[in-house]
């Protein structure tokens, strides 16, 4: 499904802050593939991760989708595959644009963009019932601007952005790290339930040792700028958050060193 | 009392150079606040629009068929700030000022078309050709009264411009002025929507010279000199005065309109106490420095220091 080929990204170049973030990253995906990814400061989990989304190209190594390149293929290009929920609640939707026209948007990834009517009635009703099942009442708010929601609210649409058109991948960046407790293990489970309902390939970056364990069919550890740690099925269902440190200090000689990793 | 009368005697003077502006105010919304880029091509697509409309016309084409082609030519100007911008990697800022700069060139070659050599000033009379807006029947109860003929451009302006922004097209335009990452995200080009709004933009600047050409009688090298502020003025006004009433999208494009109309109807007052009509460029400046930083005043000082529910907190 996704093919990441001997991959590197260096940042900053030739200066003092020359900073290697990815160095030979190989990764595959098999379609269905629920992956939640961990690992230090710097690692290389959100750089892996806009690498695959084409902020920036790479300087080498390939990237696939179903077997096609998409290497050199714009961000914009590349969003007809990918569906993307960000850290930062703000940056996944348009705050100034109403939640149904955001959804309105992001139903016309990957397609034209014609002189036809942005919103349909028909869409606004099909939008009315997918807002219900958040139960977070947005329904009743529909062309309210996605500016007066809650991060944890913003979220959700997010969420529901990314997978409204179908993607091949759907790339989630710690995307309940900003949010309280109690709302951040609303929108995992909400994220749980749109991957599970509609079988889609996944990729998690999380700094909950717990959550990484609990979601998801695999397990990869990054450091340094490539996976030192991959595991999956049965082993990693019986993974313990202890396990995980163990494992890191062996491998990489060090402690597990991140500043908003939760360990219990 | 003839302090009164000669200030009303103004008053449709005002409100019709008002209306003009306020089609290229709609222009400088549409880059300032949908796209989020400021645009200062406009200063000199004012120009392009008022020479490529009187050259024209001159020149014995229809007047209509000049505004086209003097939007047409504004159009062109916003692509090539546009490209400037979003191909060459220049900041927006810098990119309308190259255009500008190269503009002041450019008008004074189009006026010195067919009417021998370069001009900074090329006058065109209402008497021998067939003006569709000229300041001379701006009091009179006639058809051809600039102002009637002003009101249906604005309104059908704010009419194609409400269909156009409803549109998938225009949606991918708001979502890329509102937040570029969410755009790209969903596929929109933002290069491709940022280099449409220009020309958009820069289009009715180019139609509001053509206009403000003809209604003044002449066209001019200096007249797009200090357009930004003006139309910057006219948006600020309108939303200062209309933001808490006008929600929908056509009555903010109206806002901007009538904000147009109140800063002539102003500056007509100021005028008429006594003012010169060279200081009025320090004021306007000075006017819409005011009207910026109040909000930015009233944000730093008088907040409550409440945490607004939803604001980013990082765990």
């Amino acid at each position: 499904m996704l093919e990441i080929k001997n991959v590197y990204k260096t940042f900053n170049a030739g200066t003092v802050n020359e900073k290697v973030a990815l160095r030979g990253l190989e990764l595959t995906l098999q379609d269905g593939d629920f992956v939640t990814v961990i690992g230090g400061n710097g690692a290389g989990k959100s750089t892996m991760l806009n690498a695959i989304a084409g902020v920036w190209p790479v300087d080498m190594g390939k990237i696939l989708v179903d077997g096609q390149d998409i290497t050199r293929l714009p961000e914009h290009k590349r969003a007809q595959y990918i569906g993307r929920v960000f850290q930062d609640p703000m940056m996944g939707t348009a705050a100034t644009m109403q939640i149904d026209e955001n959804l309105a948007l992001a139903a016309r990834r990957g397609a034209k963009r014609t002189l036809r009517i942005g919103i349909t009635k028909k869409e606004h009703d099909e939008y009315y019932e997918l807002l219900k099942t958040l139960d977070l009442g947005l329904e009743n708010r529909m062309t309210s601007k996605v500016g007066l929601l809650s991060g944890g609210q913003r979220q959700a649409v997010t969420l529901l952005m990314a997978t409204l058109k179908r993607p091949k991948l759907l790339l989630l960046d710690e995307h309940t790290a900003a949010l309280d407790p109690k709302t951040a293990a609303k929108v995992l489970e909400l994220s749980q339930k749109i991957v599970s309902e509609n079988h889609l390939t996944t990729l998690m970056i999380t700094h909950n040792m717990k959550d990484a364990i609990k979601y998801g069919n695999r397990l990869i550890m990054m450091h340094e700028g490539h996976i030192i740690y991959d595991v999956r099925g049965e082993e990693k269902a019986n993974l313990q958050v202890s396990d995980l440190l163990q494992r890191f200090e062996q491998v990489s000689g060090g402690s597990l060193d991140n500043d908003r990793m939760l360990l219990s | 009392m003839s302090f009164l009368t000669s200030l009303m005697n103004s008053m449709p003077g005002a409100v019709a150079q008002g209306l003009i502006w306020g089609i290229m105010a709609i222009g400088v919304y549409l880059t300032y606040r949908i796209l989020d880029v400021a645009d200062l091509t406009v200063d000199g697509s004012l120009g392009t629009g008022g020479a490529v409309c009187v050259v024209l016309v001159l020149n014995g084409v229809p007047v209509g068929l000049a505004l086209v082609a003097a939007t047409a030519a504004g159009m062109l100007a916003g692509l090539v700030t546009g490209l400037f911008h979003t191909a060459c990697g220049i900041p927006a800022i810098l990119a309308g000022i190259l255009t500008q700069l190269a503009l002041y060139s450019v008008n004074l070659r189009i006026m010195g078309t067919g009417t021998g050599g370069g001009k900074a000033n090329l006058p065109i009379s209402v008497d021998k050709y067939g003006l569709l807006v000229s300041a001379r029947y701006v009091r009179d109860m006639v058809l051809h009264n600039p102002i009637l003929i002003l009101v249906i451009f604005c309104l059908v302006t704010i009419a194609a411009l409400y269909w156009f922004f409803g549109t998938e097209l225009g949606c991918a335009l708001r979502a890329t002025g509102a937040n570029r990452h969410m755009a790209r995200a969903q596929g929109i080009n933002t290069n491709v929507a940022t280099v449409l709004g220009l020309m958009i933009s820069n289009g009715l600047v180019a139609l509001s010279g053509g206009l403000l050409a003809q209604y003044q009688g002449f066209s001019d090298i200096n007249m797009g000199r200090g357009a930004i502020v003006i139309g910057l003025a006219a948006v600020i006004i309108g939303e200062v005065i209309f933001s808490r009433v006008f929600r929908n999208f056509a009555l903010k494009l109206l806002a901007s309109i009538i904000g147009a109309i109140i800063y002539y109807i102003v500056m007509n007052f100021v005028l008429r106490l006594g003012l010169s009509t060279d200081d009025l460029k320090l004021l306007t400046a000075l006017v819409v420095a005011a009207f910026l930083a109040i909000p930015y005043w009233k944000g730093k000082y008088f907040t409550k220091p409440a945490v607004k529910k939803g604001e980013k907190h990082h765990a």
